[in-house]
């Protein structure tokens, strides 16, 4: 099976005046983590998908859920971990213990603050993890990449060319992902919080997937803004 | 749900923009191969007037499509049903005039976004199947043939029963599509094809005749004429037609011209004909396109041979090599296989 995690674990801090964690705010005419949540709805090689939210939000996402999202594909909201890599461990958990799992399972892990992903992108993501076991989504870096170990003065430039910016989805074969997760010390898990970061270490392959510069993670109000400005062009029909 | 639009916003230049489908009414497609037409190629290279590029851009490109569903929640699709989304878009009812000739119909890449998106939201009356084993290529521009047939069909009603001959002008697509249509439906009649190309006219196998427009033996004539040329040509096209036709025959327009093209209504009194124009289509004629393609198909064989390339798209450049590759094609289909 091959199952989408959404991970709206994030609680906004973020982002300027408004209190509510930015995956609830709106775009267009539906919260942002509605828009993301459609996109793995409408993708065929996605089987069911698990939304993971704060638990005071669960409640609230699950009535979203109930009154944006057609009947046709199992959605399920629980609650998410104290970090990136907790969300995630529940996210396994979850799967483990309500189906069958084989070393054909997957995982596609996706902010829900990312609304614009494409078809493509999940298509892909599948196609590489169940090729490769791993992939993380990127796109060339256009800005130079500086490296500084004391924040003040510069240590290294990389080489452009090589650089490249981290967006989601992440997937994974679910098998593989538990016995890199089941292999790292509590201080790996402290400090290393990104799941494609983790396999590197252990020097198992990622295979890197095509992002698209318009799939941003809306983190600040800018990034509102400019996501707001996508949606504003001449309407369909209009 | 957010969906990814490619809009032209000015001659060469396309950009991404997102629009919001409605997944509780509409159906949900996934563009599976595309096709260039003319009228595109038009507004990619700015060869309309100012006042309709302002009028009209930005505009997602391309209204000829073959594609997959995968969601309907009117429960009329099945999921991974392949069909051809109809770009005409009626807003009234009108029991005489067609749908694809009523001034409120909106039609897509003229004014409204064509199909050139990550997803397609259209309502479940604007959908016609493919029939199994359509060359999906061949499918993608189901709507070029059936504008033919929508012509044909035109031609059916308003021509009288002698059609002992009938003459295409013009070596272009819509000519050798058109000529396709007449031979399945009339094979009895002669079928005389008319161009500038001899190149071009050596793929009219099928048709009784091909001349090139200066060299055409005096005393042929014809029942019956088409115009597929278009341009400032069409001119001395139709001026050709109504010399060699025979009286009270009939002539479809077809070739669009961005200037006025004079026509010698003195003959046209004398011989008694009949002009009749023909734009577009609608849902009926992508039935019947279906269905002939279904009974004649020899017709599906000639088409293949006019799949002039056809180009992976995973990026907006890849749009624009598309189109880049199209302009430089004197004859054939540019089809888009969409991977984007």
């Amino acid at each position: 099976m091959i199952f989408a995690a959404v991970f709206a674990g994030g609680v906004g801090s973020r982002m300027g005046n408004s209190d509510t964690p930015k995956q609830y705010l709106e775009l267009g005419s539906k919260p942002i983590i509605i828009h993301t949540i459609e996109k793995f709805f409408i993708n065929e090689k996605i089987d069911e998908i698990i939304v993971l939210c704060p638990k005071p939000w669960v409640a609230h996402t699950r009535s979203l859920v109930a009154k944006f999202i057609p009947e046709g594909k199992k959605i399920s909201v629980i609650q998410g971990g104290d970090s990136r890599n907790g969300t995630l461990e529940n996210a396994i958990k979850f799967i483990e213990e309500n189906y069958e799992t084989d070393e054909d399972t997957v995982i596609v892990t996706h902010d829900a603050v990312r609304p614009f992903l494409t078809h493509r992108m999940i298509d892909e993501n599948v196609d590489a993890a169940l090729k490769y076991g791993a992939c993380d989504t990127v796109i060339p870096a256009t800005d130079t990449i500086v490296e500084s170990e004391n924040g003040s003065i510069i240590s290294c430039i990389p080489d452009r060319k090589k650089m490249y910016q981290g967006q989601t989805p992440q997937s994974f074969r679910l098998k593989e992902l538990e016995r890199v997760l089941a292999s790292l010390t509590e201080e790996e898990k402290a400090i290393l919080t990104d799941a494609c970061k983790i396999f590197s270490i252990k020097n198992k392959d990622v295979y890197m997937v095509n992002g698209e510069v318009f799939n941003i993670k809306i983190t600040y109000p800018y990034d509102l803004k400019v996501a707001q400005t996508l949606l504003k062009g001449k309407d369909d029909n209009d | 749900m957010i969906n990814a639009v490619y809009r032209l916003v000015a001659p060469g230049m396309i950009d991404i923009a997102c629009t919001e489908p409605d997944l509780k009414t509409s159906v949900i497609l996934r563009p599976e191969y595309l096709s260039i037409c003319k009228a595109d190629q038009r507004y990619y290279l700015g060869n309309r007037s100012r006042e309709a590029l302002k009028e009209k851009l930005p505009m997602a490109l391309i209204h000829e499509c073959v594609a997959r569903v995968v969601f309907d929640p009117t429960g009329h699709f099945k999921k991974g049903e392949l069909v051809v989304p109809v770009p005409n878009t009626p807003t009234e009812d009108d029991d005489i005039i067609a749908e694809n000739y009523r001034r409120s119909s909106h039609f897509c890449s003229s004014g409204y976004d064509g199909f050139l998106r990550d997803y397609i939201d259209i309502s479940y009356d604007r959908l016609v199947r493919v029939p199994e084993g359509l060359d999906l290529r061949i499918a993608s521009f189901t709507e070029l043939i059936s504008v033919a047939v929508h012509a044909v069909s035109r031609f059916e009603r308003f021509s009288h029963s002698r059609k002992d001959s009938i003459g295409v002008w013009g070596d272009g697509n819509v000519g050798f599509i058109t000529a396709l249509i007449l031979r399945a439906l009339y094979p009895y009649s002669k079928l005389y094809i008319f161009g500038t190309v001899y190149e071009k006219l050596g793929y009219f196998s099928f048709a009784d005749g091909t001349f090139h427009v200066d060299h055409i033996p005096e005393d042929l004539t014809i029942d019956h004429g088409f115009e597929c040329v278009g341009g400032e040509a069409s001119r001395f096209a139709i001026a050709q037609i109504i010399d060699m036709i025979n009286p009270e025959g009939s002539i479809g327009l077809m070739g669009v011209s961005e200037s006025f093209i004079g026509i010698n209504t003195r003959m046209v009194l004398e011989k008694g004909l009949r002009l009749f124009g023909s734009s577009r289509s609608g849902v009926a004629d992508f039935e019947r396109t279906m269905q002939i393609l279904k009974d004649n198909p020899q017709i599906a064989e000639y088409l293949e041979n006019i799949i002039g390339s056809v180009v992976e798209i995973r990026s907006i450049p890849d749009i624009h090599s598309a189109f880049s590759q199209d302009i430089s094609r004197n004859f054939g289909k540019t089809v888009l296989k969409w991977m984007k």
